[in-house]
Order: structure tokens, then sequence, then C-alpha cells
């Protein structure tokens, strides 16, 4: 892989719109920012938004949708003027994606070593052998414990957590550059994300690529990204470092941040979010 | 005073799996009493074998001070309520939420059923205006709420609750939350809860029992927690991953 810095993603004016029955809905309306070589967590409650957009990027928009942008460039490239030829050749090779729950996110009929050497096939000229062989080292460096039994096992014979780390690990193997995890964590235990977070974490700071973090707990996000942006209702209402995340200005992030059961805190009832027609105008 | 829930060594076996391992439980009539643990700790099973859904092999529940059977009467049903963690897959599907209100008050033989169903929704924030609409219409939240007015609709004692926010936003968890603690006051109710977020456990429950393997770790209170008064790794694992995610390099 370039050890190139700068700038990875360019997101100008990104929308989304879906004709529905009742008219259109705008799902993504005008999302700006940039990615480098960081970590970057995108927050919002269910409907802001925020999986649409890392949808758009990585084009898994549903066809009926419409998208336009000023700009969507990945590494100099426009992803909006590709023909779909090139995007498939970009996806799962240089821009990879991690979904929530791996019960519904790999092949149930293809076991589990058998779909990361698909991935490796797709996108490079590697013998059966050699792929076997990369594949099984991915499963070691998700920390899978025994790789060669896993290789071999189809997912209903895995846990969540271990199902997640084989989506990792099959993300990871065609080496790509940007990384979207649309809730990776969500579907798993309590303990067990903490050990997939460890994992993407070291991965992803290893092979210094550029990872959105998408999720709806702001906690979590702040405690694993460099930079965060909140989105309302198709709209990024506030961006800011997470280490600056306590001296939120908008109203939202900080009922984000309020309405989250703390041990130790005794507050009775929550906080809850007293939602402005204004913030989504 | 009899206890509210009193479990003594109680086993579950599903075919040759044992799912609970002798635990034994009492939660006072009010109290609120919240379980913690990982997946296939069994905590969601102890949960559903009080309300009769899973197979007992040995041991004891009694409710209210009355030994139940295999075979519960129509007043344990009455008096005890769940509220399922999913609320996309526990309402009926094809059924308005003002049918499957009336349901269990037909099943209980309610003759003022028209005003409890008002009375429910008003309860749990909806309003009239969701009597008439299905499931598919409405948010995870608001759904949840609907489950909630469901339960309390037969004015029971005792609520099971088996991880009621998990599926939702922080945000509309935070509003369910003050919810169940409201009627939980307003009813004198005892809660049975479960969940595998400790934070949301200290915040409703006064006491807690940590269960690992179909087996009970530790009981502990509120404060115990709070002042990490802990003696188990496994409840100080569960403790550190309440805080996020740490990076160590």
């Amino acid at each position: 892989m370039s050890g190139r810095t700068g700038t990875l993603l360019e997101v100008d004016d990104l929308r989304v719109t879906f004709p529905t029955r009742t008219g259109l809905v705008e799902a993504v309306r005008g999302v700006s920012f940039s990615l480098g070589r960081e970590r970057l967590g995108i927050v919002g409650e269910s409907g802001s938004g925020k999986s649409q957009t890392g949808r758009a990027i990585m084009g898994l928009t549903p066809p009926q949708a419409r998208i336009s942008a000023n700009k969507l460039t990945f590494d100099g490239i426009d992803l909006l003027g590709v023909s779909a030829r090139e995007r498939r050749a970009l996806r799962g090779n240089r821009i990879a994606m991690i979904l929530q729950d791996p019960k519904y996110s790999l092949d149930p009929v293809m076991s589990i070593g058998r779909q990361i050497v698909e991935t490796l096939r797709t996108h490079e000229k590697v013998s059966k052998a050699e792929a076997r062989e990369r594949a099984l080292a991915m499963l070691e460096a998700v920390q899978i414990r025994d790789p060669k039994r896993v290789f071999d096992l189809h997912p209903h014979e895995v846990s969540g957590g271990m199902g997640q780390r084989a989506m990792i690990a099959m993300m990871l193997i065609a080496g790509p550059e940007m990384m979207i995890a649309d809730e990776p964590t969500s579907a798993l235990d309590v303990t067990v994300q903490l050990d997939v977070l460890g994992i993407l974490d070291r991965l992803v700071a290893e092979r210094g690529m550029g990872l959105i973090f998408i999720s709806h707990d702001l906690r979590l996000v702040s405690s694993f990204c460099d930079r965060v942006i909140v989105m309302y209702a198709g709209k990024v209402v506030e961006q800011l470092k997470a280490s600056e995340l306590g001296q939120a200005q908008h109203p939202y992030t900080r009922g984000l941040i309020n309405c989250m059961p703390k041990i130790g805190a005794d507050r009775h009832p929550l906080p809850v979010l007293d939602r402005k027609p204004e913030w989504a105008a | 005073m009899t206890s509210a829930i009193a479990v003594d060594r109680l086993e579950v076996i599903f075919d040759r799996f044992r799912a609970l391992k002798g635990v034994s439980l009492e939660v006072e009539p009010g109290e609120s009493f919240g379980l913690v643990g990982e997946s296939g700790s069994g905590k969601s099973t102890l949960l559903r074998a009080i309300a009769g859904l899973a197979p007992v092999a040995s041991g004891s529940i009694a409710v209210n001070g009355k030994m139940l059977g295999v075979r519960r009467d129509k007043a344990f049903y009455r008096d005890v309520q769940m509220v399922f963690q999913d609320p996309y897959g526990s309402l009926h599907p094809r059924q308005t939420i003002d049918r499957l209100l009336q349901e269990p008050l037909a099943i209980h033989g309610f003759a003022d059923g028209e005003k409890r169903i008002e009375r429910a929704l008003d309860e749990v924030g909806l309003g009239n205006g969701f009597r008439f609409r299905y499931a598919h219409q409405l948010s995870g939240g608001q759904r949840q709420r609907v489950a909630i007015a469901r339960a309390l609709i037969l004015e029971p004692s005792i609520l099971l609750l088996d991880e009621p926010t998990s599926a939702l936003d922080a945000s509309v968890q935070a509003e369910v939350l003050n919810l169940l603690e409201e009627v939980r006051r307003r009813r004198k109710l005892t809660f049975l809860m479960v969940s595998h977020d400790l934070a949301i456990i200290t915040h409703m429950c006064e006491r807690l029992m940590v269960m690992q393997g179909g087996e009970a770790v530790e009981n502990l209170t509120a404060s115990d927690l709070v002042e990490r008064r802990v003696t188990k790794d496994y409840t100080r694992n569960l403790l550190r991953a309440s805080e996020g995610f740490v990076r160590t390099a």
C-alpha cells in the first residue's frame, strides 16, 4: 500500500432521494465532509441518514433512489461518474464495508473460508493454495484461535462475535484503503464488542486505513474515533473532535450524550431529547 | 412478608443442554431486580421459566407466595406480564393496536374494554390517535410503548422485562426507561428486568444478579456496582465493557 497522506474521500453536498407513493423523500440532504487516513465517526438516530450516506459512498444505494453531489471522489476518482464495472473493481478491493449483523451479511450456504478466498480471488490473481494460506493468516490476524477449523465452518456454526471477526477478515483481505463500518458491533454482546473493536482498531492503525464508523452510540464512537460527525434528519448538525465532545454546542449532540444511563450518575428521570423543528431546517 | 417472586434451585434443560443449573432468586414486592450477563448466560431463560415459557426440569417457582405448577391458572397470567425484546416481532402484524389490546381483556373477561384501552394508551403516552393503526405504521419506540400498554392493561403486579430497550436508539431508550420507571412508581409494580447493559440495570434496579453459563455469579446492589464493590472477575469484565472502548497502546 502506498504511504500517501492527505485526503482519501471527499464528499460535498451529497443528497440521496427516494421516490415513494407520497412523493420524494430526501434521506440525505446535503452532507459534506472529507476523510484522510483517520477514524471518522458518523452518529445519529435511526432515520438520520447515516447509513444511507455510507451506502452511497460504497455504491449500494437501491436503484430507484437518486444520488446527487457536487463532489463525491475517492482518491481523485469521481464515484458518480465511473461505470458500474469500475465501481465493482473498487468495491471490496480499495473500499470495504462491514455490516451490522454477521447472521445476515455472510452467505449461509458457503463456508467461511471459501467466502474469504472468493473476495481475494475476485480482486487479485493468486493461486488457490496461496489464497487459502492468506485467508488462514487473515483469520489469525482477527484473533480466531483455530483458523483451520473455522475456515471450514458455515456461518450458522459460529457465534456472533466469531462471525463478525470473519466478516472483518473478509473485508481486510484485499487490503482496502478505506473501510466503512456500519454498526459493526451493535449485534454483539458488550464483552465481545470490545474485543471486536480492539481488533478493528489495531488493523486500521497498522494498515493506515481511513475508517468511517457509523453508529447510534455516541459514547462508543467518541471513544473509538478521532473525529465525529453528528447527523439529524439527513443533515450534519455538528462536526467535532472526539476529544472535545464535552464541549459540544448543538443541543441535539448534547442530548444524545446525556440520555444514556451511566453507572454512578443518579438521574431520575433520564433527560430526553426535546426535538426542535429548526434542527431539521 | 412473602416474596413477589421466589425461585429455588431452578433447573431448565433443553434436550440435553442444561440452560439453568440450580439458580435461586428472591424478589420483594415493589422491588426492581436486574439480571445481567452475556448471551447464553441463562438470564432470559430464567425470565421465560417464570413466565411458563421454558421447560422446568426441577426446582420451584413461587409468585406472591403461591407455588406454580406446570400449568398456570388465569390469575397468574393476569398478575404476571412480560415485555419482550424485539418490538418488531412481538406485535401481531395484521391486527390494529385496538384489536391487540382487546385480546387480553377478552380472555380475562373485562367488561369496560373501551375505557381501559383509552387509559392504557394514555398512560404510555400514545393517545387515542394510535388506536386504529397497525404495528408497521409505528416506530420502534412507539411499538415498545404499545407492548408496555398491553402488559399494563390487565393491571398486573409483576412485570417481566426481557431487554426492553436493546432494539431502540439511545434517545428513545431514555424515553422508554423513564416510562417504565413512572408506571412502576404509580402502580407499585415489581420488576424483574434482563439486560446485558450494566448501566441500564444500575439505573433501573436496586438489586441485581450477575449470571454466566446458567449459574448465578454474584448478587449485588446497585450501589455496590457504583462503588465497584464486586468480587468476581466476570463482573469486573462486564463493568469495564460498559465504560466504552479504551485504546491499549
